[in-house]
């Protein structure tokens, strides 16, 4: 073990700055993280034990103990329970004889819960030694364990692959596209180079000019100026970074994974304009562990750039140069935001900074950084292809362009649609063929829950900004068990603990909400879930924090009768059992459990 | 109208915070003028005798006897108070909630530093003594709760000024630094 890790650790520069893929490599090689290994890593990079521990027990896809030789990662999300999960996961239960947080005595089968893994189009879906395994069925259940059984590697237990690059030779997965509409800018025509040739004929100045004029703002959801940004940015002195955010976490999203199979180049090249305009030499893109089985092939592409002088050294002869890695998280919804983002790239826990200073003063190794959305860069390219009065001609005044919308649950055609903002809410449902609709997620959990009486509204930052999540809930839905709970259960998972508020409300909102599931809450519960979830939205340091009570707060503003219903109309009520209470110490100590009252 | 009447109570808590009741030094010639106290460790009065408006309880409930209590005073009082951080979260005792009760009785009792002899090996099972319970609860998990007085122990002033304010009806004005610590 020890000339193994050693051998990592050398591949990877001796650099504590590069510890996540030293974790991830040693948790691929040995199945866990142990604490000789942690110890051996800390020895080797100079660091303390407890340096390599914070990082390790942050991500979810790191373990102390062995994980089975087939790692099951089940998705929990919201869109996989309404497309059958809890079938799947009995099946998995019953073939293996183990429970959900378990490992088979025999190592060969591991069973767990993951958040999304940006297949909700095509769910359930899980991670099997992080191959990717969608739609699954009772029978497909039954198939992979007895292949499992017979040791076939994964990648041997299916041969049909999806659409596009999903068939590419060193991608070789089942996932499917689902590309449901095309328009002009990120799914359009795309000819690799020219983009990035026409802004090295522009000054940097021209370009971030361009981009300005645009109107382009962020594709991640939070919507800043993109060429705002960049401006900031170049006016800081010496290394600067340009960092691609590929860790779309929103449960509910999975556009960026498309962009990142049919559009790669084009993402790559688009992070080589900004950093022409920036001057920057270095690019960084964050990709989320799992897509970990796009690896090779993004290397690829990065390898063709190279071979085309797109990337590298004195690209296209203009004496540019530009270069990009591709740094894996493990697991944390969190490092999507970008903060969290660059601690993770830095080999830390995901942990939101305080700001300022903002990532364009002080980024990536404490140097000026811009930070964009795959969606982002992507658009880069066509703007400065195009134009910016091109760009402005599509989407609405305020919101230019096109935005990827990625629609999950209950409607005929989930995948990614590319439209022009402000389409309205009504026109996007019969778009995807949904019909009896109770409710839209907009923007995933951290977004609002929107009610028929809303479907008018627009889809632009203006009226409903987005990331791209989308998910449909049918009228046959329970609202508030099947979604609010689980969304809660998501942030109470997703939270990083590091402000108190969103550490300790997501739990209780959790708690309040499933007791009103159970039919045992009151309607002083309601007010009090609003004021606490306002409390976490002020006091939080992150976009997480401050948006985490949304499910709570934006279902009991619209759905209010669904909660009337369920809560009762008394005063004070106390969960309090007495027996119950008292039953383990009289057990203890060898009394009966009697209470004389 | 007759003066309003007060009830305390120590339940799981270290008694601090009725010590800081009586920091309001000469200021209860002043209370005994406005209130009238009936069952409470300060007059050493047992049972509740007549019907009161305020309850005063420190500590939160770590046994039976303790809910016992809690749920009298609410029975005979109007008003119910949470006095210091026992009472409203659970504080200190309650850091044995992530402990298992069977750990947290054989350490008292059997395997602790400070145990004396018990070659015996006896926990206390007679069933006269307060059965411990589960974990350690906050008041308002087992019964309606009207205010709360936080602090560690709530300050002399922050009790004062609440107990003038419920007997006079006047407004409570509280100034930041009764109740906040930081």
């Amino acid at each position: 073990m020890k000339e193994k890790i050693i051998s990592i650790i050398e591949s990877y520069g001796r650099t504590s700055g590069r510890l996540m893929d030293i974790l991830l490599s040693v948790q691929a090689e040995f199945r866990c993280v142990s604490e000789e290994a942690v110890s051996l890593i800390a020895s080797e990079l100079g660091v303390s034990e407890a340096d390599v521990n914070q990082t390790k027990t942050f991500y979810h896809f790191f373990t102390t103990k062995p994980v089975g030789k087939y790692a099951v990662y089940m998705n929990n999300s919201v869109t996989s329970v309404m497309k059958g999960m809890y079938d799947v996961v009995d099946e998995f239960e019953k073939q293996a004889g183990i429970k959900f947080g378990q490992t088979t005595p025999d190592g060969l089968l591991s069973l767990n819960y993951t958040a999304c893994i940006g297949m909700s189009d095509q769910e359930p879906a899980a991670l099997i030694n992080n191959v990717v395994f969608t739609e699954l069925t009772r029978d497909k259940v039954r198939k992979i364990y007895s292949d499992m059984r017979d040791g076939k590697p994964v990648e041997a237990m299916f041969n049909e692959f999806g659409d596009g690059n999903n068939a590419n030779q060193l991608v070789k997965t089942m996932v499917k596209n689902n590309i449901r509409r095309r328009g002009n800018v990120t799914l359009g025509e795309y000819e690799v180079g020219k983009g990035l040739t026409k802004a090295l004929s522009m000054s940097s100045q021209e370009v971030i000019d361009e981009i300005k004029n645009s109107n382009l703002r962020g594709r991640g959801g939070a919507g800043f100026p993109t060429g705002l940004k960049w401006q900031f940015c170049s006016k800081e002195t010496g290394d600067k970074y340009v960092m691609c955010n590929a860790d779309e976490g929103e449960p509910g999203t999975f556009k960026d994974r498309v962009l990142l199979t049919e559009r790669a180049h084009m993402i790559f090249e688009g992070m080589a304009v900004a950093g022409y305009a920036i001057g920057a030499k270095e690019g960084v893109l964050y990709l989320r562990h799992e897509y970990k089985y796009l690896k090779a092939f993004m290397e690829s592409v990065l390898a063709e750039l190279r071979n085309k002088n797109i990337l590298g050294n004195n690209i296209l002869g203009k004496g540019f140069n530009f270069d990009i890695r591709v740094q894996f998280g493990a697991g944390a919804y969190v490092c999507g935001e970008e903060s969290a983002l660059i601690e993770s790239s830095e080999g830390k826990r995901g942990e939101p900074r305080n700001r300022p200073p903002f990532p364009v003063q002080r980024g990536y190794n404490a140097k000026p950084t811009v930070i964009n959305n795959v969606e982002t860069f992507c658009s880069v390219v066509k703007i400065i292809e195009n134009g910016s009065a091109w760009y402005r001609g599509m989407g609405t005044e305020e919101s230019a362009g096109t935005k990827l919308l990625s629609i999950s649950g209950d409607c005929k055609m989930p995948g990614v649609y590319e439209i022009e903002w402000g389409m309205t809410i009504a026109d996007m449902l019969q778009m995807v063929g949904a019909e009896d609709v109770q409710a839209v997620q907009v923007a995933g959990p951290s977004g609002i829950c929107l009610p028929p009486s809303q479907f008018n509204r627009k889809i632009a930052i203006e009226d409903l900004p987005t990331g791209g999540s989308m998910i449909v809930i049918g009228a046959n839905r329970d609202l508030i068990k099947d979604v609010v709970l689980n969304f809660m259960e998501f942030f109470e998972d997703e939270s990083c603990g590091s402000c108190v508020t969103c550490r300790s409300f997501n739990m209780i909102l959790r708690k309040q909400v499933k007791k009103v599931v159970d039919g045992r809450g009151i309607k002083s519960d309601l007010d009090n879930m609003l004021a606490w979830g306002e409390i976490m939205r002020k006091t939080s340091r992150c976009g997480l924090g401050q948006t985490a009570s949304n499910p709570v707060s934006t279902t009991i503003k619209n759905f209010l009768d669904l909660y009337n219903a369920r809560v009762k109309d008394a005063e004070y009520q106390s969960d309090f059992d007495m027996h119950k209470a008292i039953e383990e110490s009289c057990e203890v100590v060898g009394r009966p459990a009697n209470i004389h009252e | 109208m007759s003066k309003p009447i007060i009830a305390t109570a120590s339940l799981a808590g270290c008694f601090g915070c009725h010590m800081s009741i009586l920091d309001i030094d000469d200021r209860i010639l002043q209370l005994i003028e406005l209130v009238e106290f009936n069952k409470s460790p300060i007059d050493d009065i047992k049972t509740f005798t007549k019907q009161c408006d305020i309850g005063i309880i420190e500590g939160g409930c770590c046994n039976s006897e303790n809910v016992h209590v809690l749920k009298d005073f609410r029975k005979n009082c109007k008003i119910l108070i949470s006095l210091g951080e026992c009472a409203i979260m659970g504080g200190l005792p309650a850091m044995r909630n992530g402990i298992p009760v069977k750990e947290c009785i054989e350490e008292a009792y059997l395997d602790g530093p400070t145990v004396g002899e018990n070659k015996e090996r006896i926990l206390p099972n007679d069933e006269e003594l307060p059965i411990i319970l589960d974990k350690v609860y906050p008041l308002h998990e087992i019964v309606k709760i009207d205010y709360y007085l936080p602090g560690c122990p709530p300050r002399a002033d922050l009790i004062w000024k609440a107990v003038v304010a419920l007997a006079t009806g006047d407004e409570l004005n509280i100034p930041y630094e009764l109740v906040k610590f930081d």
